[in-house]
């Protein structure tokens, strides 16, 4: 597919990898933390990390909307679908999210909730639209990509008057989550030097709030595509700034990223959302101003308000690492249930459950790779 | 979760919406976040909606870009 196809050129991405080993400092280590879960995927999928010099280590980073959700609020989803007259409307990649009680959503809809997957938050206002005399409540979750998909969708419901579509609203906020990492004491923050910054998230907010973060912390910030080629050109990026002992924000992916991002979306969401105090998060735990909730005028369409949802904190599985690896402290294969008690089939946490959690993509890419300096010469 | 894909935009239709191919596929998605798009033009799509118009220029000028890393490699050979 054209734009597709050009950014995964095998002879392009050695030339660049092959860039990168010329342009790093030997005596150096470079830790650089892909944001996303889309990044995380390309990385395992291409095997890049192959293409890498030996001190270029990528560390993934907490940006998979699926992974950071807490297990309460899953809890919370499949008590509003199991109540009567309700048809909960979810992404596909919510359904096999581990909850309380060996459930999730999935085994839910087998118990006989009236759970259907969605491609968009536009579907679950058609199914609304066909069943006027049931509730429908889109379980919406997601970063500032997804968060102006959900109010198109409120919008066109409110043009419609349907008075029985209602919105689980879970969108939370990448500067949030950045900042939550990075400012965390010594023993929790993994040692980051630059961070390759969201894709679509930055389509959607620009590239502009990120420059609060990179003054903050002095580390470099380089926004990439989610393609193998445009991951490696931004490492290239983040090598270079390092070299050079700059930290600013860069944006390797153009094509669709710009300084004030996508201003009629922005307001948008201002108009629907406002901040919500704290929100948990896998990993992170409660993270202040973190979350986005309905402004008073739009409480109409909030499931939470219509359905009564309450407040409900649940702890991971014990032998679990998803916090750990969702903070970039720890890799999948240093988990002890990794690929044994926790497959893609089974999962026991998020992180082996959306195809762009680090254990996913580890387990279906790179599950038998063998470390290069193990490696035979 | 974030994922999406540049997808070619075939016909313009009331109430925001579009009808686009998607390497082949026809589906029809919302225009609702984006302004000023022509048929022909390449969006980016999100669960159902276009992101943002796709710059082709800027495509070219990242791929030019990236493609200095090949140059550098040939005329050191």
């Amino acid at each position: 597919m054209k734009y597709i196809n050009e950014f995964r050129d095998g002879k392009l991405a050695r030339a660049i990898g092959e860039a990168i080993r010329r342009e790093v400092d030997p005596a150096r280590q470079y830790n650089l933390m892909e944001f996303c879960g889309g990044h995380t995927h390309a990385i395992a999928r291409y095997g890049l990390p192959d293409l890498l010099p030996r001190n270029v280590r990528m560390i993934h980073g907490p940006g998979c909307p699926v992974c950071v959700l807490p297990i309460g609020r899953i809890d919370n989803a499949i008590a509003i679908a199991s109540l009567p007259n309700v048809i909960l409307c979810s992404f596909g990649d919510t359904m096999r999210v581990p909850a309380s009680g060996q459930s999730s959503l999935q085994r839910a809809k087998a118990r006989g909730a009236d759970i259907r997957m969605v491609y968009s938050s536009l579907d679950a206002v058609s199914i609304a639209q066909q069943h006027p005399d049931r509730e429908v409540v889109f379980f919406a979750i997601g970063f500032e990509t997804t968060t102006p998909t959900t109010a198109v969708a409120v919008k066109q419901a409110e043009a419609l008057g349907l008075r029985n579509f209602s919105v689980f609203c879970n969108h939370v906020l990448t500067p949030a989550a950045l900042d939550a990492i990075l400012s965390a004491d010594q023993d929790n923050a993994p040692q980051v030097h630059g961070v390759v910054g969201p894709a679509h998230v930055s389509t959607v907010i620009g590239s502009q709030p990120y420059e609060a973060f990179t003054a903050r912390y002095n580390k470099p910030l380089v926004i990439a595509g989610f393609e193998p080629l445009d991951v490696l050109q931004s490492v290239r990026m983040l090598v270079r700034q390092l070299n050079e002992g700059r930290a600013e924000v860069e944006n390797e992916y153009t094509r669709t990223v710009t300084s004030a991002g996508n201003r009629r979306a922005q307001a948008l969401v201002a108009d629907m959302f406002e901040l919500r105090p704290s929100f948990e998060w896998r990993g992170l735990g409660e993270v202040p101003w973190s979350a986005l909730q309905f402004r008073p005028r739009y409480r109409g369409f909030d499931a939470e308000a219509r359905f009564a949802v309450e407040k409900h904190a649940v702890a991971d599985a014990k032998a679990c690492e998803c916090g750990t690896i969702l903070r970039g402290l720890k890799e999948p294969k240093d988990c002890k249930i990794f690929g044994t008690v926790c497959t893609p089939e089974n999962p026991v946490g998020a992180c082996m459950v959306s195809s762009e959690g680090a254990c996913a993509a580890y387990y279906t890419y790179g599950r038998f790779t063998i470390p290069i300096e193990q490696a035979p010469s | 979760m974030c994922l999406a894909i540049p997808v070619k935009v075939v016909e313009l239709r009331p109430g925001e919406m579009a009808l686009v191919d998607v390497g082949g596929v026809r589906k029809e998605i919302s225009l609702a976040l984006v302004e000023n798009i022509e048929v022909g033009d390449y969006v980016v799509l999100h669960v159902g909606c276009a992101l943002q118009r796709l710059d082709p220029q800027e495509a070219e000028e990242t791929l030019r870009i990236m493609a200095e890393a090949l140059l550098w490699q040939e005329g050191d050979a």
